[in-house]
């Protein structure tokens, strides 16, 4: 062997455990990287899955007419305002004789959830001919029974550190002796909006408030974004001052702290432009704001890499610029453009502080039905209920971020289902 | 050795003359001849296309020095020269693709059928569907073989019901030799297709639009021999309804093919010629010293 073969045989065991050894350091990364995602799924999914269930309690309740203040002719409005309370109230007590104290009884009360006499209404306002009948219903449970239901209490703590005092316990137990408490799956998280009791409280205002302010931050952010990426591409002229300098600011604005444009929203949309706070018009429009930098910039990309040769021979064939760029290089590009508005709108979905400042941090009970009602969105609730006191919430919180986490994934799939739709091969 | 040598007929082996000798005119450096104005026959009567005095500039460079050149109706002119001597710029003059350059500036009076191609009023939109062009790599659009040959009848309106599309993009892959070959597969993408036939699509293309001029620039430069011939054929075959200009690196192909040839050199036009008389006795030295290969 010539010299310099020795030479390079001596070093090569020095190279070959180099490389091992740098594998070796990516290999680990991952797995880091991968423990912390397990570690965040696993905490999430572990408190979150059971807040997918709640606990009802079935009571047998008389009808009297005279109690409820109704008979079965009585109108609407009469049946609406009927007295409901005393109806579940005597149930109770029918169950459990033997409660005295004001504390007690209130407690006794306390078992089924305050929703109870309005689940009772609009069975009765559904068939009227229930007055008069005893009937067996399903009542959703108190938060605390909930709770205690799920493991939450310790029985075996000292009573005067419970929230669940000995004779709730003796309640519970015959109650669960008879079947009469048991899990079911929590419905309500889905059907009802914001509530200030836990077992009441579900995501459907805060889901119907994303989707609103997504809808209208994409039909707003999509066109305006690809439109202005498309003019500095095609039609804006090149090494003109003014473009660059437009240039250069779109690029800065990506990386502008989110919560200045809710002011700059509080600034010149409500303050100027009168648009009403808290709606998922105002949202959308602050989001349109924070994603069209991130789309514009994508946008530029994608179309930057259409092939010339496409649009020469549009060109030679007698099309107009705007004609090329709808007939080719636009459904060229599409794929890039489509990842851009994923990642931004992604993004929007996440947001909270723009938010803050136009009013949709806020407490909002019903379900907006337009884009012009009061609304909140997901990531907003989620704050919302990690700062609430009650224990139920605690469950709820990680609930709506399962929830989030799931429509950011379907949104992801549907955006890679129109890629992929989009994608071709020349 | 020697000794075989002189034996065989034909062979001088008679030394060298003295150094003192002054070099014969062949070996004389091209840069010490001079091109001053075009010689043959650069203009002629009733031009499909004529140009006068011009000039492209690309920023401060200039590309193109003061060109006169007419292309008769029906006829195929091909422009030879040396790589980088303006050739392909002069074509994209003609349909005006330099446009599509921000730094190109074109200046000269430039006529089709006599109108002038530059005016305020000419569109440049329709000029394209009248002089179409078909360029060196081929480029079909990532769409079918049909929507490809279609999209220039769809573009300017020229069919107005389907029957009328079919028939139209049948003719024209039928004049560009194409339609036995993709007649079962007209809904295949056009990038499928080979080389060869992907460059007939793209002539199938320029066709469907009805045009009255094709630019051919480079068009077989990217193909084997036998997809090259059968371009050439179809050249042949389409200057009866057509004029074709066209840009060619091979001198034997614009020997094959056109009936004028126009040798251009550092963007000046040296000489234009009826082909025969361009390749057996050419007037100028320099385009003497480029077809005997003296450089290119």
């Amino acid at each position: 062997m010539s010299n310099s073969t020795q030479i390079i045989q001596a070093g090569l065991k020095k190279r070959y455990a180099k490389e091992k050894r740098f594998r070796l350091y990516g290999l680990i990364s991952i797995i880091i990287s991968f423990a912390f995602l397990l570690t965040l799924l696993t905490s999430i999914f572990s408190k979150g899955l059971p807040a997918f269930q709640q606990s009802y309690v079935k009571l047998d309740v008389e009808l009297d007419a005279e109690v409820l203040g109704i008979s079965r002719d009585s109108s609407e409005n009469e049946i609406y305002s009927a007295n409901y309370s005393k109806v579940i109230d005597n149930g109770l007590r029918t169950m459990f004789p033997g409660v005295t104290g004001r504390k007690q009884k209130r407690d006794l009360k306390n078992i089924v959830s305050t929703s109870a006499d309005y689940t009772l209404r609009d069975k009765i306002i559904k068939n009227p001919a229930l007055i008069g009948t005893k009937q067996s219903y399903w009542f959703l449970a108190k938060d605390d029974i909930d709770v205690f239901m799920k493991g939450n209490i310790d029985r075996n703590l000292p009573e005067s550190d419970r929230r669940i005092k000995d004779y709730q316990l003796v309640w519970i137990d015959q109650l669960l002796a008879e079947n009469r408490l048991e899990k079911r799956f929590n419905t309500v998280l889905f059907t009802n909006g914001d509530s200030r009791e836990p077992e009441q409280a579900g995501l459907k205002g805060a889901i119907v408030g994303s989707i609103f302010t997504m809808l209208v931050t994409l039909l707003l952010s999509f066109p305006i974004a690809v439109a202005a990426a498309a003019y500095l591409e095609e039609f804006a002229p090149q090494n003109n001052r003014w473009v660059d300098m437009i240039e250069i600011n779109i690029n800065n604005l990506a990386a502008v702290p989110s919560i200045v444009f809710g002011l700059l929203g509080l600034a010149v949309y409500i303050n100027f432009f009168g648009v009403p706070r808290s709606t998922p018009l105002i949202g959308g429009l602050v989001l349109t704001l924070m994603t069209l930098p991130t789309i514009i910039i994508a946008s530029r990309a994608a179309i930057k890499s259409v092939p010339p040769s496409i649009k020469e021979a549009a060109v030679g064939l007698g099309a107009s610029r705007v004609q090329t760029l709808f007939h080719h290089t636009l459904p060229l590009a599409m794929p890039g453009i489509l990842t851009g508005t994923i990642i931004g709108m992604a993004q929007a979905l996440g947001e909270t502080a723009p938010l803050l400042m136009i009013g949709m941090i806020a407490f909002v009970a019903e379900v907006p039905g337009s884009i012009l009602d009061p609304a909140t969105v997901m990531p907003v609730q989620i704050y919302l209920w990690s700062d609430s006191p009650e224990r139920a919430f605690t469950e709820r919180t990680s609930a709506a971020i399962m929830v989030l986490l799931g429509f950011l994934v379907t949104m992801n799939l549907v955006a890679i289902l129109l890629r992929k739709k989009f994608e071709q091969r020349w | 050795m020697s000794e075989i040598i002189t034996t065989i007929p034909g062979i001088n082996t008679a030394p060298l003359e003295s150094a003192n000798v002054k070099p014969s005119v062949e070996t004389r450096s091209e840069f010490d001849v001079e091109i001053n104005g075009t010689v043959g026959k650069p203009l002629i009567k009733n031009p499909k296309m004529s140009s006068r005095n011009c000039d492209v500039f690309y920023g401060d460079k200039q590309a193109i020095f003061n060109v006169d050149l007419d292309i008769g109706n029906n006829e195929i002119i091909a422009m030879i020269g040396p790589s980088g001597c303006g050739k392909s710029t002069y074509l994209r003059v003609l349909n005006r693709m330099n446009d599509t350059i921000p730094i190109c500036r074109v200046t000269g009076q430039h006529t089709l059928d006599g109108e002038d191609i530059y005016g305020k009023k000419q569109d440049p939109v329709l000029l394209r569907a009248r002089v179409g062009m078909v360029f060196q790599k081929p480029n079909p659009f990532p769409k079918s073989i049909y929507d490809n040959v279609a999209y220039g009848a769809r573009l300017h309106g020229l069919a107005s019901n389907r029957s009328e599309l079919d028939d139209l993009v049948e003719a024209s892959l039928i004049k560009a030799g194409l339609f036995k070959e993709v007649k079962d597969e007209l809904q295949k993408p056009g990038t499928g297709l080979s080389g060869g036939q992907q460059q007939r699509l793209c002539i199938a293309r320029a066709i469907a639009v009805d045009p009255e001029v094709i630019l051919m620039d480079e068009p077989t430069s990217a193909l084997d021999p036998i997809a090259t011939a059968n371009i050439e054929e179809l050249m042949d075959e389409l200057k009866e309804s057509y004029t074709i200009a066209i840009v060619t690196h091979s001198m034997q192909q614009a020997a094959r093919v056109s009936q004028r040839t126009a040798y251009f050199h550092m963007g000046k036009l040296v000489e234009v010629n009826d082909t025969d008389k361009v390749f057996t006795n050419p007037e100028h030295q320099l385009t003497e010293n480029y077809i005997t290969g003296r450089f290119g």
